[in-house]
């Protein structure tokens, strides 16, 4: 598990992933040996697993983000393994989560306006197997993404 | 929209798992000059295509063993301001994401607990609490994976 000080630096680290590590060490009240040898620690242990770029899609051309929730037909045992294998071939998916609850899967599907979106639900997602069920969500606006986590 | 090429397209493929990597790292693999991808790099910060870094923890890992979706319904008897609702429930600490969406909910938030009793606390005490929330679903998360996207 983490220690008060591992807390505090992915605290930090978390809200600032472009801070220099001797900024990131003296906010987190340490050293920079110190802090490097915690980060190689956390790394190792796979507690931080990368930094990765955050793309923006709409800059992109991608004005649509439709999410995508669906219940599947779970009387065929091979229903989410065939599902989520075909619906990974589809590029405009950029999110697959599954469920235990009222849905089983949802999908994140982005495209550039609705004529593009009408052509991936069409051709695409509708032949996904499986589906008993699509609940289309409509993303009007994001209130908060940090997917900070509170350490 | 931006025009892309297929290098800059593998660039962001590339930064979208690990944006730490050098412009230098990239230089044998696309047969680039080292200041000719740097500037590629640098244009996706400029032009906004790379919109930031995010620090990828492994939720697990750091001691959230649950995360939960849950579809928030606003009551429509008394007129619930949007603002307010979405000011309280942004400053709940274990709210990841919250979206507007239009469907059969009004909001859609992601919530991290450390297990489930902590789960039911913050549903009890700040969820179910705020003001203007109706109907609540819930769906646990069993799997997620992030794909890369059309680039």
């Amino acid at each position: 598990m983490l220690t008060e000080l591992d807390s505090r630096i992915l605290r930090i680290y978390q809200s600032e992933p472009d801070i220099q590590m001797a900024n990131l060490a003296s906010k987190a009240g340490t050293t920079p040996a110190v802090l490097s040898r915690r980060l190689g620690r956390l790394r190792q242990n796979g507690q931080i697993v990368a930094i990765e770029a955050v793309i923006n899609w709409q800059i992109l051309g991608y004005k649509v983000e439709v999410s995508l929730r669906v219940t599947l037909d779970k009387t065929h045992h091979m229903a989410f393994d065939n599902f989520m294998s075909e619906a990974r071939k589809i590029v405009e998916v950029i999110e697959i989560q599954t469920f235990l609850g009222k849905v089983d899967v949802r999908l994140l599907v982005i495209s550039k306006d609705m004529d593009d979106y009408q052509r991936v639900y069409r051709q695409r997602i509708l032949h996904l197997p499986h589906i008993l069920e699509i609940e289309p969500l409509m993303h009007i606006a994001r209130v908060r993404n940090s997917e900070v986590l509170p350490v | 929209m931006m025009e892309l090429d297929e290098i800059d397209l593998h660039l962001l493929k590339e930064l979208q798992r690990d944006c730490s990597r050098s412009a230098g790292s990239f230089v044998e693999q696309l047969g680039l000059s080292q200041p000719a991808i740097w500037r590629r790099i640098k244009r996706f910060y400029e032009e906004g295509i790379i919109s930031g870094k995010r620090l990828v923890l492994d939720t697990e890992k750091v001691g959230f063993s649950v995360t939960v979706f849950l579809g928030i319904k606003l009551a429509r008897k008394g007129q619930v301001r949007l603002e307010d609702f979405e000011r309280a429930v942004t400053a709940i600490p274990e709210v990841q994401t919250v979206e507007h969406v239009l469907g059969v909910y009004d909001y859609r938030i992601r919530i991290v607990a450390r297990d489930i009793p902590d789960f039911e606390r913050i549903l009890r005490r700040r969820i179910m609490t705020l003001p203007g929330a109706g109907e609540i679903e819930a769906n646990v998360l069993l799997s997620e994976e992030k794909r890369q996207g059309p680039v």
